[in-house]
């Protein structure tokens, strides 16, 4: 006889278990790529060929959000530093909130639902209709085949997207500020070269990036790997790739910002 | 797709790529920001710092020259303890005193070096002995009350009293 109580604890006991479980797995999931990338590294064709599906592929919609991004946080930063008679420093605002959170967080976002879902939904559809173990029987192994490329095409496209992000959203602040809004066009730059670091700033949203890159192909392939071999497995594998990755790249920029700007 | 035309997108990405990491490097950021070249550090006390941060920029004729790298409260003096960051390409008189300034009307505050005429100069670990404190703008508006109330009856004779209690301003 179980009451309504025990129930909801262990209710909520299964759903830990069920969660670092799922951890675990894809941490071994994860060991199990870097293990096995040596025939992608070897054949590098096969990582190209990834980087253009998830990489070339990706971005037009990287540019374009990158172009509307820096543009509106012109608009808007414009109007408030108008206030304090400091719109020379548009320059900085745009550049700083650019380069340190929004040009990783946002082109990882994007990526997630444009690239992520894509590997998701190919590799789920290769083991529905058993591509998978076909290959297992021809002696190919499959994570070493169809994973590791998909993998490192990711990882290598993800911080040259944030960057290219970054750069035409720089170029969209410009485009309002100096050119639409009439802020002086020697302030804009000098201000923003003297308030952004290389080291703090830039390689820290480098290395934001990267994190985010590894981040999302894994839980993508993941889900793709471990999805239920039907339609409708598919397209749960899918939702549970965009959900999940986002919300690790929001936690994850959470931490990694914690630590890099603590003392600033 | 063809191999060709996978290898030349391919090519253009990473190459646009590359370019935007390079264009973030040098056209947005500045590259000198003292984290490769060595420094040498000095220590100062101040009896006010004011809103003096942690890796505020130490300013000598308005060029950047240092950060401020640790700021302590010394419980015996009651005074606090500034440790500057100055780059090594930079030497200092030992006679060099620093006071905190602020950029702007309500900008952010930084440590200025004025240098002085002594033949030695400072070296890692030294002390900096002349400091001046930052303005406090609460205490800066008191004075000129408490002046204006003095001047009221005699006219010139207590501006030069009050003017040397106002640090850093004059111009």
């Amino acid at each position: 006889m179980k009451s309504a109580k025990q129930n909801i604890i262990a209710r909520v006991g299964h759903g830990s278990i069920d969660t670092i479980w799922s951890m675990g797995a894809i941490a071994r999931f994860l060991l199990q790529i870097l293990w096995r990338s040596g025939t992608s590294l070897r054949r590098f064709s096969l990582v190209i060929r990834e980087i253009y599906a998830s990489g070339v592929r990706s971005l037009i919609i990287i540019v374009v959000s990158g172009l509307f991004v820096g543009m509106v946080l012109a608009l808007q930063g414009y109007q408030t530093l108008e206030t304090y008679g400091s719109e020379q420093s548009l320059g900085i605002l745009v550049a700083l909130s650019l380069v340190r959170e929004l040009g990783p967080v946002v082109s990882a976002l994007l990526f997630a639902s444009r690239a992520g879902s894509a590997i998701t939904a190919e590799v789920g559809l290769m083991k529905t209709t058993e591509q998978l173990q076909a290959m297992e029987m021809m002696a190919v192994d499959p994570v070493a085949r169809i994973i590791a490329p998909r993998f490192w095409g990711g990882v290598i496209s993800m911080p040259l997207l944030a960057a290219i992000f970054s750069m035409v959203g720089v170029y969209g602040g410009y485009l309002i500020g100096v050119v639409l809004l009439g802020v002086d066009e020697g302030a804009f730059w000098s201000q923003m070269q003297s308030a952004v670091s290389l080291r703090q700033d830039v390689l820290n949203g480098v290395i934001k990036s990267i994190v985010f890159g590894f981040a999302v192909t894994t839980i993508a392939l993941y889900e793709g790997y471990d999805s239920m071999p039907t339609a409708e497995g598919i397209s749960r594998a899918t939702t549970r790739t965009v959900v999940n990755s986002s919300l690790a790249i929001l936690a994850l920029d959470f931490v990694l910002t914690a630590f890099m700007f603590k003392g600033m | 797709m063809e191999r060709a035309a996978l290898d030349f997108w391919v090519g253009l990405f990473v190459i646009a790529g590359f370019a935007a990491l390079m264009g973030l490097a040098l056209k947005v950021s500045n590259t000198n920001g003292f984290g490769g070249s060595s420094s040498y550090q000095v220590e100062a006390s101040f009896d006010n710092i004011g809103s003096l941060k942690v890796h505020a920029p130490i300013k000598s004729a308005g060029v950047v020259v240092g950060r401020v790298s640790k700021i302590q409260f010394d419980n015996k003096t009651f005074q606090a303890d500034v440790t500057l960051k100055l780059d090594s390409r930079f030497a200092f008189p030992k006679d060099t005193s620093a006071s905190i300034m602020t950029s702007g009307l309500l900008g952010e505050q930084y440590l200025a070096l004025d240098a002085g005429g002594d033949s030695k100069n400072l070296a890692n670990g030294d002390k900096i002995k002349l400091t001046q404190s930052a303005v406090v703008l609460e205490n800066l508006i008191s004075q000129f009350l408490y002046s204006k109330a003095s001047d009221a009856p005699k006219n010139n004779s207590n501006q030069g009293a009050a003017a040397p209690a106002l640090p850093g301003t004059n111009p």
